[in-house]
């Protein structure tokens, strides 16, 4: 039997989804059975060598990392044609991850703060990386900073999922596994259990059946208590509007899901299902009561959309209109 | 007539490194620019979030050192709210630190440091990989490494939820007290981890320091910089990695001056340059004077040479028996020679090792008073760490309802940024003559960068988390002359780029023989590595496929079985 062949490859990461891969021990006897084909960090990889694959040819791409440059955008169009699975591997890809929080802000806002308003930053020009700049020797260029981020989905078509920040050892041995005996779910399937996070937490069990919560608190407004429901506690724990897959591994360490495992399917916008799980669970009455207490919890984005903000409805920060019309003043 | 050489990666720009040289009119480097491409926007995106979320979201700049980033952020939110873990709190944070130091160390001695040190630097360049290091120290040793950095993960992952991302940190302590079940798992992976620091340090003198060659080598002036050192310490001038205070010392080894981490902008400043996305952070008391050593120039190194520089030694045995055969060999303090850094985190390694045992062993570490509940009102934190790469701050301001309003994080290779792009220009000058590149131009430059063992995903945020490199040589009309290439993704690369045989690196083209692949998982791999190929550069106009006609090498069969 052929060994399916397989491609990696990386977009905007910070390194940990790779890194669960090569820690990945059990997995050697799994990825024993497929034939690595391409990987970005290969020396002499080439853009023609994967140009130059049938297209199809591959059984699968990994790509993890959301999609900011042309570059990466480039390569994700590439393998998708040359692949017969594209997989986003982890948060990033498949939500737009932490570094998609971006989208709450401008490029220029965002080059401002590093370059110019960083307390310990001394330029008093106001010098920023530019595009090309002249050296007393000559002329060096730098690619544009971009700030929009992107989810791989929202690229290219996208077979499957593996979710989490990163993903968890097992559900990538048991993709892996599906691959090579040709047992992958119908595409566009997540592949990770169908399931909210509770149902593996090992604080399951102390969750009220009807769950009310008086009042919301942060994590050091109070002791958490290692048995409990977290939810239960007052803790915006986001388990029941999460997948499962992970074993509840940040309730493992005693705080909150996160919600880096993404929506159980048929969500369409995971911040929103989140938010609605957690209000659900209030316990107030009238607008103005619920009001109060939704205002209670700080940084709703960041709270509910912290991995997935670039899949959203809302995608980005629409522009202050004020900042556009200046904008429009001043060019 | 005027060339250019161009380290690029030609065929991925955007999210790499590159080396500019411009080339004067006699051959000879007018200067080399380190350039860095990209640029996440931590500071900026991290505003409107809420304060305990820090160690969290920061941990995302990197997947290689979330731990460090991650502790940086909980010891500002001590500052933030104005709390001092309980005892315990504190041991289990650097329990867990020092787990993450020793196998964020130990991955380095094995991988990257021990090609160019274990099988020395002047062994023949096909044999300065990872194979070699096997040959000279034995297989047992590439099961080893990774048994112990899987123990060591483990304990991590157990206390602090996950290793990649751990969720523990919180103002005034941690999320968890330690069970004596943990505790036991702990005393366990120290007692491995001190046992692998000796073998590492024992293969270290015998191959190494048993090599004439060697220390001639490693001080050589391509690899020397005069520059300022800085480094955490404890209160006896002892290296310490989760606490200190910092501690700098001049190029004549004199203290400069030492502040707490709440003094950071007193004393720590960044330089802009319109050329790269990284910042060049320098000594605010001495200024900036340019890409300039010595001691009128304010710019300094960290990381584990620095370390040892800024320290009067180790506070544990094995560790400063260690530090005192590094000092008598290499010294008088402080060692200016750049790839003295494999040596100092070989003893970092030990030291990282037996503090775990000493936490493990404190019988307090398992109280169950872990938290301190903070009352103030929070303002402004700061937080220090020493990262496996040198110097971390975190500095947040927030409101009244503990929302940060603003961040500045100066990450451990962004101090080191300025010396690195020293040591690239010299390593250029010293081997770039009458306008031509010598071949081992980029292996030695690319060990003047190992020593520092970078991260640009880290300094800039930048992404993707990793660093390619190519040297293209150019001549004036644009032509190319020579190219070398090599990925370096963080520290997760192999060292034995542009050096491979198919008789060492199985791995390697089999008709060139130079160019490598590499793999996710290669280091675990390594014994059952990929058929033959071979690269598009022997096979112009051909595409470089794996070949699936032969079988694995006999070496790479042998390892197997």
């Amino acid at each position: 039997m052929t060994k399916p062949k397989v491609a990696f490859y990386w977009c905007a990461s910070c390194g940990g989804c790779e890194d669960v891969v090569d820690l990945g021990e059990d997995l050697l006897a799994v990825v024993d059975l497929v034939e690595v084909a391409f990987w970005p960090v290969a020396l002499d990889f080439k853009r023609a060598d994967v140009e130059a694959l049938d297209d199809g040819e591959l059984a699968a791409a990994f790509v993890n990392g959301a999609v900011r440059t042309s570059e990466q955008e480039e390569m994700a169009r590439l393998l998708r044609r040359k692949s017969a699975a594209v997989i986003a591997f982890g948060s990033c890809a498949m939500l737009g991850g932490i570094p998609g929080l971006a989208n709450l802000y401008e490029s220029r806002d965002i080059l401002d703060a590093v370059y110019r308003q960083a307390p310990s930053v001394q330029n008093d020009d106001g010098t920023l990386p530019a595009e090309e700049s002249h050296v007393a020797e000559g002329d060096l260029t730098l690619p544009a900073f971009s700030a929009s981020v992107r989810t791989l989905e929202q690229v290219i078509d996208v077979d499957y999922y593996l979710p989490g920040c990163p993903p968890p050892t097992g559900l990538i041995g048991s993709a892996v596994t599906a691959l090579v005996e040709g047992k992958l779910p119908e595409k566009g399937a997540v592949l990770a259990p169908d399931v909210a996070l509770c149902s593996e937490c090992p604080r399951a069990a102390t969750k009220p059946d009807k769950l009310l919560v008086q009042a919301f608190r942060r994590p050091q407004q109070g002791l958490i208590d290692p048995d409990l429901c977290l939810l239960a506690q007052g803790l915006v724990c986001l388990g029941p509007a999460t997948r499962a897959g992970c074993a509840a591994a940040c309730p493992g360490g005693n705080m909150p899901c996160t919600g880096c495992m993404g929506p159980t399917s048929n969500v369409v916008d995971y911040g929103a299902k989140a938010l609605s799980a957690v209000a659900s669970v209030l316990d107030a009455d009238g607008e103005d009561e619920i009001a109060a207490r939704v205002a209670e919890i700080a940084d709703p984005v960041g709270t509910f959309y912290r991995y997935s903000l670039p899949a959203s409805l809302l995608h980005r920060r629409v522009r202050p209109a004020a900042r556009h019309d200046e904008e429009e003043v001043t060019t | 007539m005027s060339r250019e050489i161009i380290i690029d990666p030609m065929t991925r720009l955007e999210g790499h490194g590159r080396i500019h040289i411009f080339l004067g009119a006699d051959g000879g480097v007018d200067r080399a620019y380190l350039q860095i491409p990209e640029l996440r926007g931590f500071e900026k995106f991290v505003q409107g979030r809420r304060a305990e979320d820090m160690p969290q979201i920061t941990s995302r700049i990197c997947g290689v050192c979330p731990m460090a980033h991650h502790m940086a952020a909980a010891k500002a939110l001590d500052d933030l709210y104005q709390v001092d873990p309980p005892p315990a709190g504190r041991k289990i944070r650097e329990l867990l630190y020092s787990a993450f130091m020793a196998e964020d160390h130990a991955l380095h001695f094995f991988f990257l440091g021990g090609p160019d040190f274990i099988v020395g630097p002047d062994a023949p360049r096909q044999k300065r990989n990872i194979l070699g290091v096997v040959d000279a120290v034995g297989l047992e040793i590439g099961k080893e490494v990774i048994g112990v950095r899987k123990q060591l993960r483990d304990l991590v992952a157990a206390v602090a939820g996950k290793a990649i991302h751990p969720v523990f940190g919180l103002p005034g302590g941690v999320s968890r007290s330690l069970s004596s079940e943990l505790r036991q798992q702990a005393a366990a992976a120290a007692a491995r981890a001190i046992e692998f620091s000796q073998f590492a340090l024992g293969a270290f003198r015998k191959t190494v320091l048993g090599n004439p060659g060697y220390v001639e080598f490693v001080t050589s002036e391509a690899y020397t910089h005069r520059t300022y050192y800085m480094g955490l310490v404890d209160e006896a001038n002892k290296v310490t990695f989760y606490d200190g205070t910092l501690r700098v010392v001049g190029p004549d080894g004199k203290e400069l001056l030492t502040f707490t981490g709440k003094d950071y902008l007193d004393h720590v400043a960044e330089h802009v340059e319109p050329w790269t996305y990284m910042k060049f952070c320098f000594l605010k008391d001495i200024g900036w004077h340019g890409f300039a050593d010595g001691a009128a120039s304010g710019v300094y190194s960290v990381a584990p040479l620095a370390r040892l520089n800024v320290a009067d030694g180790m506070t544990t045995p094995r560790a400063q028996e260690a530090y005192e055969e590094f000092v008598t060999t290499l010294g008088p303090k402080p060692v200016h020679y750049t790839l003295a850094n494999h040596w100092a985190r070989i003893i970092e390694l030990v030291y990282a090792a037996e503090r775990m045992a000493e936490l493990a062993a404190d019988p307090e570490i398992i109280d169950p008073q872990v938290r301190t509940l903070p009352s103030a009102v929070p303002r402004e934190g700061i937080g220090v760490v020493e990262a496996p790469r040198g110097t971390l701050f975190h500095h947040y301001g927030t409101d009244g309802r503990g929302l940060v309003t603003a961040a500045n994080l100066i990450v451990a290779t962004q101090n080191n940024a300025a010396r690195i792009a020293l040591s690239v220009d010299k390593a250029a000058r010293a081997l770039i003559r009458n306008g031509r590149a010598d071949e081992g131009l980029l292996n030695q430059v690319e060990m003047s960068f190992r020593a520092y063992d970078p991260c640009f995903g880290c300094s800039t945020h930048s992404l993707p988390g990793h660093m390619a490199l190519i040297v293209q040589v150019r001549d004036a009309g644009g032509t190319l002359v020579q190219e070398i290439r090599r990925d370096l993704p963080c520290e997760r690369s192999s060292s034995a780029w542009a050096t491979n045989t198919r008789e060492t690196m199985p791995w390697a083209c089999s008709r060139c023989g130079r160019c490598a692949v590499t793999w996710p998982g290669m280091r675990t791999w390594w014994r059952a590595p990929p058929r033959a190929w071979h690269c598009s550069r022997s096979s112009p106009g051909m595409t470089a496929r794996w070949s699936s006609t032969r079988s694995a090498p006999a070496a790479v069969r042998r390892a197997r079985s």
